[in-house]
């Protein structure tokens, strides 16, 4: 995996993969990384909310990046994976399938979106940085955890 | 200005303010006690440590005040001068200029733009006035400097008081002494910040979480070592958490204090006489409910001051004495604070709030003609329902009863209004104690644990076997019997989409009030009722009425606390558009909400739409056409051991009385009278706003109206059971008096005149 090392106007990025998609997000948003939680689910809650999970004590929402990427489900049993993120009304976690490095990144990758993305799905992302042999596609947190925009 | 002055002066802002809020009431306390000396003396403190303090601190013209306001307080402490009711206000308004002052010192603008020096002079001349000086004219061109230079009127002033005998003491104080004075009071108590109790707060709940964890953990563990440890562990929390809710509490007094100066501000300006009666201002409760019952208790008062009490002539006309009495009480009752407050004015005329609801298009004549006088009273907590016609400047300021209530519930109260034309009015208020640990009821459905707030529990019924006939699912409609009521069913499995788990042969059912709807909700099964930390359950979910947040268990897992008024309107028991809220109803269902009516709907001959009121009607029966009886040469069956007198629906409204193999049977009952209506079908049991109703021509019909978005025709039962001949004529009476008024079944009994 390449990083850049160097670079004033580099930044850091959790990355994570959700199917075949390689995401990032900004590490200063991440809160923290848990390994499979117990999910509460919610009935009659929106698709893509995945219930409530009990993060030492605080109630946290989990929103499945599957459902809000539109890509097919996951297996019953997969193991999955918990990145929570600081927005403004409190911690929101996002379910992802599998958690990856964190890389360090400058402008000069920066790709736009591909054209062929569901465009709700390009609305989510904030912008995307071409690597050696994919694309890191950095979600845009305020508006992945806003379901009204769903 | 260094750290050690901000500190003063912070300390300082913080003791004025609480011993000025104290003086207003003291000072209207002493307008009715002239005689109270201990009174006289706090009130002199209060202003004698001010005036100290900000000549300390060098608020000169805020020194000034309190200092020419001091000299006329001295006067009254030494037995120089009567305290009247223009005396009052004037020392009063000097209270608020303090209290002006200090605010824009607090805000850090300084002593303000405002000099308040006409107020100074007046009070100056006041003084002057006193029949034991005789320095008038000498003293009349006192308030001249003070009013061109502020800055010099301290100097002045103080060499006036010290010029003044009876002045001495204060002279020769130290500015610090009347601080140490009123500390003295005080010294077991300590100031806490209000943020640091919020977070001691949740805290508190965490640890009551992670003690039913352990409680719970412990109950599977069996460990005798184990066991008293985390016993202990529990009793500890239980106290911790009583201790910092109690930490929490404030007397309610503390809202109350500002009601003695507003009631005697508006009598006066009314010209009216109302004595202000309290009773129960140590009831403690919790901050955050404080403050949200602050404006709704003020508005009350107001309305009571302005529209309730009359004015003394017309009380002296009225036989009462001229002085009016607003009485407010406050005191616990299980778990929950009530607060009254109640008049003995004029009372509500319950013909005219009907009269302006229909007049504002608030209730449908027909509706208005069927609600009880304490439903019309009610009304007035409707939006809309403005008295314009009596806005004055006391109560007309756009804050309506509606909003009143609407406070009330955000914070999981109720409101009530009880009143007797010519005998006053009363509103009682009931609030929880706190909001953030609850009693909750747990159950099951769909293999999810979920709370429901007890305070919404009615009744837990658990049916097997037989029993579970209660249950009848006429159609689409499920009802229960409960005794001698058919209640409105809903099935949580069915609301939330789950597919449920219940054993077959038993069916739980919890009993549910929200706001004044009961109703029966079925569940998979019914747990235990525990103490719950309501937390938020994410903005996601906002938009889910039937939540009203989420807790943590004993086992760590989440359960989602349910809101029953929103359950209520999405299983359709209780009609869309009622406004729904995040707190659990408390008020039991007395009366039923204004211009909402459950209504019985059925099928007969060709009236596909037929509403009968849900009230009158005992049971729904279900007989084979082979079972029908003649008695005394009309049909009737067997019911419980009695006659049951039927009458056809169809055949009375001019149809065909033919009927299938099964008949269903409206039990009816009004009073002593009880019959059989039967109808080919049970449709529905619906509980809504009925439209602007139609008088209707056709005899056994009252009207028609639209019920839930189809044109409905309403049955008129007592002529129906006339026709059958199946009623005895007084039942028919009270029949009438249940069923029939208002404009329209006037016209209707016209036509059948």
């Amino acid at each position: 995996m390449t990083a850049s090392l160097t670079g004033s106007a580099s930044r850091q990025y959790a990355t994570f993969r959700v199917g075949d998609h390689y995401l990032g997000i900004g590490v200063t948003d991440v809160q923290e990384v848990l390994v499979q939680q117990r999910i509460t689910p919610v009935p009659l809650a929106p698709p893509a909310f995945a219930g409530l999970i009990n993060l030492r004590g605080q109630i946290v929402p989990e929103l499945d990046l599957r459902r809000l990427l539109r890509l097919s489900l996951r297996e019953p049993d997969s193991t999955t994976f918990s990145v929570v993120v600081r927005t403004e009304h409190g911690p929101v976690s996002l379910l992802v399938d599998e958690i990856d490095d964190v890389l360090e990144l400058d402008a000069s990758s920066v790709e736009p979106p591909p054209k062929n993305m569901h465009p709700l799905v390009r609305s989510l992302l904030l912008e995307v940085h071409r690597l050696q042999h994919r694309l890191l596609l950095v979600l845009d947190v305020r508006r992945t955890v806003d379901l009204d925009a769903d | 200005m260094t750290t050690e002055d901000a500190e003063i002066l912070q300390e300082f802002l913080i003791e004025s303010s609480d011993n000025l809020t104290r003086l207003d009431q003291e000072m209207v306390m002493l307008e009715q006690h002239p005689d109270r000396q201990d009174l006289l003396a706090g009130i002199f403190r209060t202003i004698h440590t001010i005036k100290g303090t900000c000549g300390f601190l060098g608020f000169t013209r805020l020194q000034a005040l309190a200092h020419v306001t001091e000299d006329i307080l001295n006067e009254m402490r030494q037995n120089r001068r009567r305290l009247d009711g223009p005396l009052t206000s004037l020392i009063l308004h000097a209270v608020d200029a303090i209290k002006r002052i200090l605010s824009s010192i607090e805000a850090g603008a300084g002593e303000g733009e405002v000099f308040e020096t006409g107020l100074i002079s007046q009070l100056q001349r006041v003084w002057e006035c006193a029949p034991t000086f005789q320095l008038q004219t000498e003293a009349a061109r006192l308030p001249a400097p003070i009013q061109e230079e502020p800055g010099a009127a301290p100097s002045q002033a103080s060499e006036n008081s010290a010029a003044d005998p009876t002045g001495n003491h204060d002279a020769a104080d130290p500015p610090g002494v009347g601080a140490c004075q009123t500390s003295g009071i005080s010294h077991a108590a300590l100031r806490v910040d209000v943020g640091l109790l919020d977070r001691l707060m949740n805290l508190v709940g965490e640890l009551v979480l992670t003690r039913n964890q352990i409680l719970q953990h412990d109950s599977a563990l069996e460990d005798t070592a184990f066991n008293p440890i985390s016993q202990r562990l529990s009793l500890i929390t239980t106290e911790l958490q009583q201790g910092i809710m109690k930490t929490r509490m404030q007397p309610i007094g503390l809202v109350w204090n500002s009601l003695p100066r507003i009631v005697r501000d508006l009598a006066t300006g009314l010209g009216k006489e109302i004595g202000l009666e309290m009773e129960g201002a140590e009831t403690g409760l919790d901050r955050t409910l404080i403050d949200a019952i602050r404006d709704p208790l003020t508005h009350i008062v107001r309305n009571c001051c302005d529209h309730g009490i009359e004015s003394p002539q017309r009380r002296i006309e009225c036989g009462k004495p001229p002085r009016g009495r607003l009485s407010l009480r406050a005191y616990h009752e299980g778990g929950q604070v009530n607060i009254e407050i109640a008049d003995d004015g004029a009372g509500i005329d319950p013909d005219r709030v009907k009269a302006k609801a229909i007049e504002r298009r608030l209730i449908g004549v027909e509706q208005a003609a069927r609600l009880s006088a304490r439903e019309i009273l009610n009304l007035v907590f409707l939006p809309g329902f403005s008295t314009a016609a009596s806005v004055t400047s006391v109560s007309g300021r756009g804050v309506g009863m509606d909003v009143v209530k609407t406070n009330i519930e955000q914070i999981g109260g109720t409101v009530d209004l009880l009143s007797e034309p010519g005998q006053g009015t009363t509103i009682r208020m009931r609030i929880p104690l706190t909001l953030a640990i609850v009693p909750g009821l747990v159950v099951g459905a769909g293999g999810e644990r979920f709370v429901i707030p007890q305070a919404s529990v009615h009744e837990l019924v658990r049916l097997e076997g037989d029993d579970t006939r209660l249950v009848e699912h006429v159609h689409s409609t499920a009802v229960f019997r409960r005794r001698n009521a058919l209640l409105p069913l809903a099935n949580l499995c069915e609301i939330l989409k789950l597919s449920s788990e219940s054993p077959p042969d038993e069916i739980s059912i919890v009993v549910l009030d929200a706001d004044e709807h009961r109703f029966a909700l079925i569940v998979d099964r019914i747990g235990d009722s525990q103490e719950i930390v309501v937390k938020p359950a994410g903005r996601q979910l906002k938009g889910l009425a039937c939540y009203a947040g989420a807790t943590i268990m004993g086992d760590g897992r989440i359960s989602l606390i349910l809101d029953v008024m929103g359950l209520g309107v999405l299983s359709k028991v209780i009609a869309a558009g009622h406004s729904t809220r995040g707190a659990p109803a408390v008020e039991p269902p007395s009366g039923r909400e204004p211009g909402r009516r459950p209504l019985l709907l059925c099928r007969a001959g060709s009236f596909e739409r037929l509403a009968i009121p849900l009230p009158q009607v005992a049971r729904l029966e279900k007989t084979p056409s082979a079972d029908v009886e003649r008695a005394s040469g009309r049909a009737a069956i067997q019911y419980r051991g009695r006659i049951l007198p039927l009458v056809d629906v169809a055949e009375m409204l001019g149809g065909d009385g033919a009927h299938a193999e099964d008949l269903y049977v409206v039990v009816y009952r009004s009073g002593a009278c009880e019959f059989g209506l039967v109808v080919d079908e049970i449709s529905d049991i619906v509980n809504e706003t009925i439209g602007e109703p139609c008088p209707s021509h056709h005899a056994g019909l009252l009207g028609s109206a639209v019920v839930g978005g189809r044109v409905t025709d309403f049955l008129d039962v007592e002529a129906i059971a006339r026709m059958g001949a199946v009623s005895s004529s007084d039942g028919i009476e009270r029949l009438r008096a249940a069923i029939l008024e208002g404009g329209c079944d006037r016209q209707w009994v016209g036509v059948q005149a």
